[in-house]
């Protein structure tokens, strides 16, 4: 059966859900095969073997934090020369995106990003795509060299699938270009506690209707009772009120929640971008008129700051 | 020695018109007015910004597309841009991403640069793989995703913030640089820039200036196929309700009957 290389998402050997997703679409098309790259594999080993790995490759190196992309991309080609694939499947995040362009080019091989979904037909994968801020969905195959598809989050299933997992060693040579950009300093950013906005079920955001940073807590007290991550809108991130890492949106992050709730967004087509294949939709807005009611499963016309901090405490009360 | 500064900029339809796909699967161009990426204002307005910096340098300003794209290119110019190149050939229509770096890179080599700058990501396609790709054919540092940059002393140094950390990043020129919109607000055209736009030399290059098989690009050339487009069928009306101090309550019992709580 064929293998289909799968590209490890990880901090420090900590498997991210996307790479566990990228797996169970990685068995529709053949075995896969997981490329960990820097410290922590013993640790990812078993749980890349848990959800399907039939090997696991790996290689540590102090190249990978040190320089920017390229050093991971030589890794890649060395496992794709080593592994001959049926594809090659990489997250949807923007590090993976860059290393997956790169790849495909020493590869011959043709790119797509942000799949929905992967199907397999006799002529290889097929990769669904929303476009156009999600106003039509495409399907698309690459028809030259060995497919290099990147996934966006929430697009399959986790499932457990226990396989060998059997661990080896990729010899990995670095080419000249590997270290062309420096890493000089990295300052890692300090966990919320909530779930990472792209892979949550339930991302509940607020925009220019919360009007302040400090109104911000009414947000997050709802995300907290759903187990939600934050997202914030354009405006409430330009505005200072939320950080930019938050953005939900066509120049910031595209999430695909099974719940989506919009607090205070008009729904401008910049929002949408990012939101609009959310399974549920709900919004709560003053302005009857804004377009983000399009869109809804459910809105209320009201007030924020009296409708927010109601479905929170009842979903507290229903809770405790 | 003058700063060579080469920004790569597209000419996408406007996001808030009715986009759509053309017959062979290929955006539909005609249904919608076109404009400069909104992206691509940042590495416009970041590229002007390095050069003031840098005293004795040259932007020059490159893109690839049918006539109109042309636009794109004026509006850099009119943002204080120096020079414009167009790639323009009839076999470039339906060109992919792998297509459309290799017409850029061997645009810019025809230019001549230390330095490219390019937007994060188009806000059409919004695959965010081009300065990657650009920097393998050109065989340069990427210094990619910048929410801060600057150039100094033959090196670039910027910021880039990951999911995980924010990054201090360091190369030596030439380089490949990409900006986010994190990177500052693009200056709007001043009427002396409209008009001294309109004077600054605007180059045409097709395929064969460049030394390009057409077999390479195009439609046929892609090394992906778009199979279907289907439009997302319209949602169904949802259900909106008027808050009368119970809005929140009921919003809560929609969420229980739909199991989220």
């Amino acid at each position: 059966m064929a293998e289909v290389l799968v590209y490890v998402d990880h901090v420090d050997g900590a498997v991210r859900k996307p790479t566990l997703e990228l797996l169970t679409l990685a068995r529709r098309l053949g075995e896969p095969v997981a490329v960990h790259l820097g410290p922590g594999a013993d640790t990812a080993a078993p749980v890349l073997a848990g959800h399907g790995a039939v090997r696991v490759l790996t290689a540590d190196a102090p190249e990978f934090a040190d320089y920017l992309v390229v050093p991971k991309v030589d890794a890649l080609q060395a496992a794709a020369e080593a592994v001959s694939p049926a594809a090659v499947l990489l997250p949807s995040s923007a590090e993976s995106k860059e290393i997956a362009a790169r790849l495909a080019l020493r590869l011959g091989s043709g790119i797509i990003t942000d799949a929905v979904d992967l199907t397999a037909d006799e002529q290889g994968p097929v990769a669904t795509q929303s476009a156009f801020a999600a106003a039509f969905t495409t399907r698309s195959r690459v028809t030259r060299g060995i497919p290099v598809i990147t996934v966006k989050p929430n697009s399959a299933p986790v499932e457990s699938s226990p396989a060998a997992g059997t661990v080896e060693q990729l010899a990995v040579v670095f080419g000249g270009l590997a270290t062309g950009t420096k890493v000089v300093q990295r300052a890692e950013r300090t966990s919320s506690g909530r779930p990472e906005l792209t892979e949550a079920a339930i991302v509940v955001s607020g925009g220019r209707g919360v009007n302040g940073a400090e109104n911000f807590t009414v947000i997050e007290q709802l995300a907290d009772s759903l187990g939600a991550a934050v997202g914030a809108s354009r405006a409430a991130v330009d505005a200072g009120w939320y950080p930019h890492s938050n953005q939900v949106g066509q120049t910031g992050k595209s999430v695909s929640p099974q719940l989506y709730i919009a607090n205070g967004i008009s729904g401008a087509i910049q929002h949408r971008a990012g939101m609009q294949t959310s399974k549920t939709i709900v919004a709560v807005n003053k302005d009857a008129e804004a377009p983000i009611f399009d869109l809804v499963d459910y809105g209320v016309v009201g007030d924020l700051f009296q409708v927010v901090p109601q479905l929170t405490e009842e979903i507290n009360a229903r809770k405790g | 020695m003058s700063l060579r500064i080469v920004v790569a900029v597209k000419y996408v339809p406007d996001a808030t018109g009715d986009r759509h796909f053309a017959e062979d699967l290929t955006t539909d161009r005609d249904a919608v007015d076109g404009l400069l990426s909104e992206l691509d204002e940042y590495a416009v307005e970041q590229a002007l910004q390095i050069a003031e910096a840098a005293g004795d340098a040259e932007i020059t300003v490159v893109t690839v597309g049918p006539e109109d794209a042309r636009g794109a290119v004026l509006k850099a110019l009119q943002m204080g841009a120096a020079k414009g190149v167009h790639v323009e050939d009839d076999a470039l229509h339906g060109t992919d991403v792998i297509g459309t770096s290799l017409v850029l890179a061997k645009a810019i080599e025809h230019i001549g640069y230390d330095l490219v700058v390019t937007g994060m990501a188009s806000t059409d396609g919004t695959m965010g793989v081009l300065p990657a790709l650009l920097a393998e054919r050109l065989g340069v540092p990427q210094v990619t995703l910048l929410s801060e940059v600057a150039v100094a002393d033959g090196k670039v140094t910027g910021r880039r913030d990951g999911d995980a950390a924010s990054e201090r990043l360091e190369a030596s020129l030439p380089a490949l640089v990409s900006v986010t919109d994190q990177s500052g607000e693009a200056r709007y055209p001043s009427f002396k820039g409209i008009m001294a736009a309109k004077k600054k030399p605007l180059e045409s290059l097709d395929l064969s200036d460049l030394d390009i098989d057409p077999a390479e690009v195009g439609l046929a050339g892609s090394w992906t196929a778009v199979e279907d487009a289907t439009a997302r069928p319209a949602r169904t009306a949802g259900t909106i309700v008027k808050d009368d101090g119970e809005g929140g309550k009921q919003l809560a019992a929609f969420l229980v009957e739909q199991k989220f709580i």
